[in-house]
């Protein structure tokens, strides 16, 4: 085959994708950081990234972390083992299926549900009265905002665990039996070390999107939980400062960017 | 590879097999024969029946869209590409829009229905000689409350601070309506763009936070209707929906004052339709189709010939057709500008963080 023309046809193949890229990841970016250098007024200044750095937009910007932070947490731990658990069933695609249905389900509408089931008339307050706990606040409080978002994202966090552990060899498992290793050591030193990357892509999945969670902060958290989300949506509907609500979109991308910088770093998982 | 391709094939042809299905769905119900009327309203703020009628009536077929901020609204219409014949702003946005040039100005020969309108809801401030607007309801700012929880009769603002309603209230989630409750306690008006007022407001309303369960959208209606709290902060409209599903429930607007608001009709400069957004706004003023979509909405008309079609309990209750001294008290939202507007939500966005 002549190399030049096989160059060519790939050259040309690529651009599309170079085209997807440029109109559809660094255009956006770019436009969100050229509008973060103007105020309301439409004058060129970096004002908006000396507002950020206000007591208000700090703890935001760290509640919004430690938020994230614990949903991420959360839904690994509970992921992980869910996982693990789901390789060794019988029927498989039918339990990934069960855990992958939810999702197809709208958001808000998920959302929606449990402030009936969070309420103070709702089921769980009934059953709480009825075994002599007494009626509890549940709805618009962070420990629900925390709840309902773990819900939401724990599908998110079972399939590339699922995927990883599924691709185990088990001869390697057996291998470590063999030679004398405890359960716990075969799962700290083999099971693990080989399945990070699924951790990692799982919680890279949930902790981005729960950065810049918005619609649940107001409805199940009564807005007593304010995110970096909450934040830019305001500007761009309410105020319509969209410099201020580009420069906080600013930060999110920059520290999206760290964080996949951090967790992407080495690619080998496993020590010698 | 001969599977992939025969998989392709299939799926372009299942692709172009909906759109026809799509297309053919549209015809049929006209969204495609031009004569459209594309309205923009608030969320559930008319008788889905009249919107039947009126196609029926006038053979346009319309296509219907909802909001739930002036500020979406605005944004939406601001930014172009959209085609809204008719749009439904309040008092304050028409102001803006018409400062803007988004407005197709009214032919009132083409509105003969607009005798029937209370004059005193004629003329406003936010658009002189109805030039831009029809009014399609009015309503008020006050606090909904349940009488099983509380005692308190918020005759005053200062009740929501009562220690009585810890965690117990339920706001509204928006800038001016929270601000201006802070405001309108301290004395001072809803409109007020003095900082060091408006820095006394936000000092008060520091200390409303731990009363605050909630600071929460639509869903308001919901949550105070399931009793989820004593008392909530609402509009007039809003609260006769909750009063409708909760009987228990009163409204009431406190005496320091409060904000009396209009929702008017407008035809957008993205209209393609402007005659049929005339006969819109005439058919919606008519006193019998007034009358029903009021009983269905439940907020206030300004509609004297449909007002006095209404059964007695609703025509003559005082909460949502305040006396004339009440609503001497009330005030009608100005457009502050966007630099107000920034420093408002930046108020209270502090006020959230507060509570958080």
């Amino acid at each position: 085959m002549n190399g030049k023309s096989s160059l060519n046809t790939r050259t040309l193949a690529y651009i599309p994708y170079y085209l997807w890229v440029v109109l559809f990841v660094i255009a956006p970016v770019v436009l969100v950081v050229y509008y973060s250098l103007f105020d309301i007024e439409g004058n060129f200044t970096f004002s908006n990234y000396a507002e950020f750095f206000t007591p208000v937009y700090l703890k935001m910007t760290l509640s919004s972390f430690w938020y994230a932070f614990l949903i991420t947490l959360f839904s690994l731990l509970i992921a992980y083992p869910a996982a693990f658990l789901l390789t060794r069933t019988k029927h498989k695609q039918l339990w990934l299926l069960l855990i992958i249905l939810p999702t197809w389900m709208n958001l808000l509408l998920k959302t929606y549900a449990f402030i009936g089931i969070l309420g103070a008339e709702g089921p769980i307050n009934t059953l709480f009265s009825a075994i002599g706990i007494g009626e509890q606040q549940l709805l618009f409080t962070s420990g629900s905002f925390v709840f309902v978002s773990i819900y939401i994202f724990v599908p998110f966090m079972i399939m590339p665990i699922y995927n990883a552990i599924e691709e185990l060899n088990v001869s390697l498992t057996d291998a470590a039996r063999d030679l004398g290793a405890s359960s716990w050591t075969t799962f700290r030193r083999v099971i693990f070390p080989l399945t990070l990357s699924g951790v990692k892509a799982g919680c890279i999945s949930v902790f981005i999107p729960a950065l810049s969670l918005f619609m649940i902060t107001r409805l199940i958290a009564g807005n007593k939980v304010i995110t970096l989300g909450t934040a830019i949506e305001q500007h761009f509907l309410v105020t319509q400062d969209w410099g201020m609500g580009s420069t906080v979109a600013v930060f999110l991308i920059i520290a999206m960017a760290v964080i996949m910088f951090v967790t992407g770093g080495s690619k080998k998982g496993v020590r010698r | 590879m001969k599977s992939m391709t025969r998989t392709l094939i299939l799926i372009l042809a299942v692709a172009f097999a909906l759109i026809l299905t799509a297309n053919r769905l549209n015809s049929s119900q006209g969204y495609s024969s031009g004569n459209t009327l594309t309205i923009y309203n608030w969320g559930d703020y008319i008788d889905p029946e009249l919107l039947t009628r009126f196609q029926e009536e006038t053979g346009i077929t319309v296509i219907y869209q909802t909001f739930d901020s002036n500020e979406a609204m605005l944004t939406k219409i601001e930014q172009g590409g959209t085609t809204f014949d008719i749009a439904v702003p309040s008092d304050y946005a028409i102001e803006k829009m018409r400062e803007e040039k988004l407005l197709i100005p009214l032919d009132h020969d083409k509105i003969p229905n607009m005798k029937y309108i209370d004059p005193k809801f004629l003329d406003l401030s936010f658009d002189p000689d109805n030039q831009y607007s029809m009014p399609y309801f009015w309503g008020t700012l006050g606090v909904v409350y349940n009488p099983n929880l509380t005692d308190l009769k918020f005759e005053s603002w200062e009740d929501l601070w009562d220690p009585s309603l810890a965690n117990n209230v339920l706001l509204t989630d928006g800038a001016r309506e929270v601000i201006g409750t802070g405001l309108v306690s301290q004395g001072y008006s809803l409109n007020d763009i003095n900082e060091q007022h408006l820095q006394q407001a936000l000092d008060h309303l520091m200390q409303l936070s731990p009363n605050v369960k909630a600071i929460v959208g639509d869903e308001i209606k919901l949550l105070l209707a399931n009793g989820e709290a004593a008392a909530g902060l609402v509009f007039s409209g809003d609260a006769s929906e909750i009063m409708s599903e909760n009987e228990e429930l009163d409204y009431v607007v406190p005496e320091e004052g409060s904000n009396l608001y209009f929702d008017n009709m407008v035809i957008p400069k993205t209209a393609q339709n402007v005659d049929g957004a005339m006969k819109f706004i005439n058919f919606m003023l008519d006193p019998e189709v007034n009358a029903q979509n009021t009983e269905y909405v439940g907020y206030s008309t300004p509609n004297d010939a449909a007002l006095a079609l209404l059964p007695e309990d609703i025509s003559s209750d005082e909460r949502f057709y305040p006396p004339d001294e009440l609503t001497e008290r009330l005030e009608v939202y100005e457009n502050l500008g966007k630099k107000m507007l920034v420093r408002y939500n930046e108020l209270f966005l502090q006020f959230k963080m507060n509570g958080s």
